[in-house]
């Protein structure tokens, strides 16, 4: 699968398709998307790279492990959640500021901050499983940290 | 108390996590001295709680917390009383002084870091249990010690015996926990109400309960495998596998008192039953007498010093049980002087263990000339521990038998047994004492001298405080005992016993238990080499018979698993498949709710019949596929299609999460493909395929028709017009589907993206099992 077409467009389409994720993070509280499907579109943007480069480069190019990021996630979720007992209401309680930048209002929510922690959940676990099976069988290269 | 205050004390009870969490790092930085600036966090705690002792001496309750689950009445809220803060005064005063000494003792230890991190956590765990106001939040602080106990316990995990021991702590402690969750389930089922502060006013209504009995059974089996009653004993002295400060602190000191805390906390609720004072004296009494007779046996410092502990854990129950005003008394004021002649006493021997080299007491003597500030702290606890007058000791003796001598034939049982228990704990307390110390020099294994300040600090403030709280007896009644003891009883009591002997029944009984204890001293060696043919006559004990049922649980999960997972994915698979098609098919049929055939529709759009015509083609071509890889390649066709009709009928966040996961399959499953070297071609022979043919199409069948069913019964609009008018307007999200998602139903979420994770683990963990094999053994399969 290694041809000089898919090695080509890689870096372009896997940084396409991870801002994409972003975007779709983001958007998702609106309109069609969110933390699980920007969370899957990132992680076949890397196991796009991964086919293209070898794993890695992948690793290089994420710098944590995988399983770290997804770690961070389920972290950064519970802390969203468990934020809302100083404020004296029920755990999982969105709470949402409105800063204004720039004269535009940004509704910011630790419902966000839980969505981005899926996301991270979904992106690090799916990515550590595909890129433990791209790895050459019998390579047990594997650049932790 | 200020505004600031729930705060500062959700701030106090976390500071010794905060001080765990650093401690690596700091001990990494500043090597042993690490100690002084980790004692801090306990000893800020420790003035924070004293506090509260004005207010708790007036005879109010201090409470705070945070709602957590308000519709389940959870919450992480904390319950001060005269019980509670004694408890927690204990915890972080002895916490302390034990962080300092841990610095002097790991010094030059590798894994001084990890253990400082390991005890100040534990700390905390003890802290959260005494607080602790929900029962939840009881049982989870519980559990913690629990563990953290378990990971001190096998701090030195290299050696076989601290292994051993620290699984065998978990299991009885752990087993008894899960006991005492059940326990707790009764309480709340039975009163309605899931916070100790609320439930130690109930009155009778408990002991009426046709449950009472169910439930006292659990506590006490929480109570007495954490306390180490028999037959649960056998931990404890196990336990001393464990470096000196852990067994100084956890192991005398707090943990194993969090049983008798337990009692003493539900005595006003569930005490003064038959049951209760049958169990709990009859119990502690087996369990004092059998502390005492092994302790007797030993000739190792700490072990000597264990099974005392065990004994004295035995009286308190004892004492617990019996729940008269005098019987609580004596209890509060011997748990506290136990916590300090015992706490120093562990530390003592921890110093000339260090020192010397050895801590076998027929190897040691004269050590007075070379550690003359570790022998006065070591005399002054004895003093205590044998409770001598002068001494906090000896107020709690005077109350022990003013309490059991009422003069009824159970009393005189009773108060036999303490007589005996006392007598031969005040053998040993000044074996530990003296024998080291006195007499003529003996050759240790390296050259003794007296130890740093470190070594020295805790027991010297320790056992001088034993002396201190007897001689001002007067406060140290005002803001501990007194508010300790109407804790208990749930009635004020005044107590105002002081180290002034009154003529009367207990001061005799005093005399005869020092002349039985001297006596029992002077002939200690004789005594020694008959209880060790008296034990050894008993046959093995209950420490083998953990060992049996643990080996029969190992051999009973593995034959069940041998049966249940038979390692080939093929009968997994096929099993859990035909389950499937058994689910969905026989209720339709049984029950008559098949669904009506639908009408072929009316008008079907071109783009519609174009997907579904693209989906079957997917299935011929998965069912014509040569190899494999065209095989899954091909069922991504017919999901992809799948994904497409979702958007047709308008789901988008369906169809969307449905294109990413099937590209996501056919990618994973190539990969897996490759990496299982399997034969490219499928191997089944026709029987075979058949079968699963068939088992694949009765699947589908009974997805359809429960598909047809669900649609053609009449839609409950409940919950979406619930969503359509609330996500705008409660969540601020246009999007229904995602705010369902992070924010109506986000603790479900919170579980599934922790399954996700879990999987992933799993997965990685399988991979690398395989190519460690096949690096291993260069086994090709």
């Amino acid at each position: 699968m290694n041809t000089l077409i898919l090695r080509t467009v890689a870096p372009s389409l896997t940084a396409l398709m991870l801002l994409f994720s972003v975007f779709v993070l983001l958007r998702g509280h609106n309109e069609p998307g969110g933390g699980f499907i920007g969370g899957l579109i990132a992680a076949s943007a890397l196991a796009i790279y991964g086919i293209a480069f070898g794993v890695p480069s992948v690793r290089r190019a994420i710098r944590f492990h995988p399983m770290a990021i997804a770690g961070f996630g389920l972290l950064l979720a519970t802390l969203s959640g468990a934020l809302s007992i100083f404020f004296g209401v029920p755990f999982m309680t969105g709470l949402w500021v409105y800063p204004v930048i720039f004269d535009v209002e940004l509704p910011l929510s630790t419902v966000m901050s839980f969505d981005i922690g899926v996301y991270l959940v979904v992106v690090g676990a799916i990515t550590s499983i595909a890129l433990a099976l791209e790895q050459e069988p019998g390579s047990d290269v594997e650049g932790e940290d | 108390m200020a505004a600031n205050a729930p705060a500062l004390t959700f701030f106090a009870l976390f500071l010794p996590f905060l001080a765990s969490v650093l401690a690596p790092v700091l001990t990494r930085l500043l090597g042993d001295r690490a100690a002084f600036v980790l004692a801090l966090a306990p000893a800020l705690a420790f003035a924070h709680f004293c506090t509260f002792l004005p207010e708790i001496a007036a005879g109010e309750v201090v409470t705070g917390g945070y709602a957590w689950a308000p519709s389940f009445n959870l919450s992480f809220s904390w319950f001060l009383d005269g019980l509670s803060l004694t408890f927690a005064l204990l915890i972080t005063g002895i916490g302390a002084l034990i962080v300092v000494y841990s610095g002097g003792y790991m010094k030059g230890h590798e894994g001084q870091g990890r253990f400082m991190a390991f005890i100040l956590a534990f700390m905390g765990a003890m802290l959260g249990l005494v607080v602790s106001d929900s029962f939840l939040m009881l049982f989870v602080y519980w559990e913690l010690t629990s563990i953290t106990s378990f990971l001190l316990i096998g701090f030195d995990h290299e050696r076989e015996a601290a292994r051993r021991a620290a699984l065998q702590a978990l299991v009885v402690t752990g087993g008894g926990g899960l006991c005492l969750l059940a326990g707790l389930v009764f309480l709340w089922n039975i009163t309605g109400v899931t916070q100790l502060s609320l439930l130690v006013h109930l009155g009778d209504g408990l002991r009426q309960s046709p449950f009472y009995l169910a439930t006292l059974l659990l506590v006490l089996a929480g109570a007495f495998t954490k306390s180490a009653q028999f037959p649960f004993h056998f931990w404890l002295p196990n336990a001393m596998e464990a470096p000196t400060p852990v067994s100084a602190y956890l192991h005398s000191a707090t943990m194993v008192k969090a049983g008798v805390y337990l009692l003493m906390r539900l005595n006003p609720v569930m005490g003064d039953t038959p049951a209760w004072v049958i169990l709990l004296p009859f119990f502690g009494g087996i369990t004092l007498i059998a502390g005492t007779f092994l302790a007797v046996r030993q000739t190792d410092l700490k072990l000597m010093l264990a099974y005392t502990t065990m004994a004295s854990l035995g009286l308190l129950v004892m004492l617990t049980g019996f729940g008269s005003a005098h019987a609580v008394e004596a209890a509060v004021l011997y748990l506290v002087a136990h916590s300090l002649f015992k706490g120093a006493l562990f530390m003592v021997a921890g110093t000339v263990d260090h020192e010397a080299g050895t801590r076998d007491v027929t190897k040691l003597g004269g050590l007075r000339a070379a550690m003359p500030v570790t022998f006065g702290a070591a005399l002054l606890a004895a003093l205590s521990m044998g409770g001598l007058p002068l001494f906090f000791g000896f107020l709690a003796k005077e109350e022990i038998y003013a309490a059991l001598a009422a003069g009824n034939p159970r009393a005189v049982f009773f108060t036999g047994l303490a007589v005996i228990g006392n007598a031969l704990m005040f053998a040993i307390a000044f074996a530990v004492a003296l024998k080291p110390f006195l007499g003529p020099h003996v050759e240790t294994p390296k050259h003794a001298h007296e130890g740093p300040m470190t070594l020295w600090l805790g027991p010297v403030v320790l056992s001088v405080l034993g002396l201190a709280a007897a001689l001002f007896s007067g406060v140290a009644h005002r803001y501990i005992s007194s508010p300790m003891a109407s804790a208990i009883t749930d009635e004020k009591i005044v107590i105002d016993i002081s180290t002034v002997p009154h003529l009367g029944l207990p001061l005799l009984l005093s005399v005869i238990t020092v002349l039985l204890g001297a006596l029992a001293f002077w002939r200690l060696t004789d005594l020694r080499a008959f209880m060790v043919r008296a034990v050894e006559s008993l046959g093995p004990g209950p420490d083998r018979g953990f060992d049996h049922v643990v080996s029969g649980l190992v051999r009973l999960s593995a034959a069940v698993t041998r049966f249940v997972q038979p390692g080939r994915l093929e009968i997994y698979i096929t099993a859990t498949f035909i389950l499937l098609a058994v689910t969905l098919l026989v209720p339709p049929f049984v029950f008559g709710e098949l669904p009506v055939m639908p009408a072929w529709p009316e008008q079907l759009l071109v783009q519609e019949a174009a997907f579904f015509a693209i989906a079957v083609i997917g299935l011929f071509a998965v069912l014509r596929a040569k190899d494999r890889l065209t095989a899954i390649v091909s069922l991504g066709i017919q999901g992809f299609a799948v994904a497409v009709i979702f958007l047709l009928f308008g789901a988008p966040d369906l169809s969307f999460t449905q294109f990413m996961v099937e590209t996501l399959s056919v990618v994973i499953l190539a990969l897996v493909m490759t990496r299982l070297r399997l034969t490219p071609r499928d191997h089944r022979p026709l029987g075979q395929s058949l079968f699963d043919g068939m088992v694949a199409v009765a699947c589908g069948l009974g997805f359809t028709l429960l598909l047809l069913k669900s649609t053609q019964a009449p839609f409950d609009t409940v919950l979406t017009d619930f969503f359509n008018t609330y996500s705008k307007t409660v969540a601020h999200g246009a999007n229904v589907v995602n705010v369902i998602i992070v924010d109506f139903r986000g603790t479900d979420t919170l579980g599934e993206i922790a399954v996700v994770m879990v999987t992933a683990l799993a997965v990685l963990a399988l991979i690398r099992v395989r190519a460690g094999k096949r690096a291993g053994s260069g086994e090709g399969r």
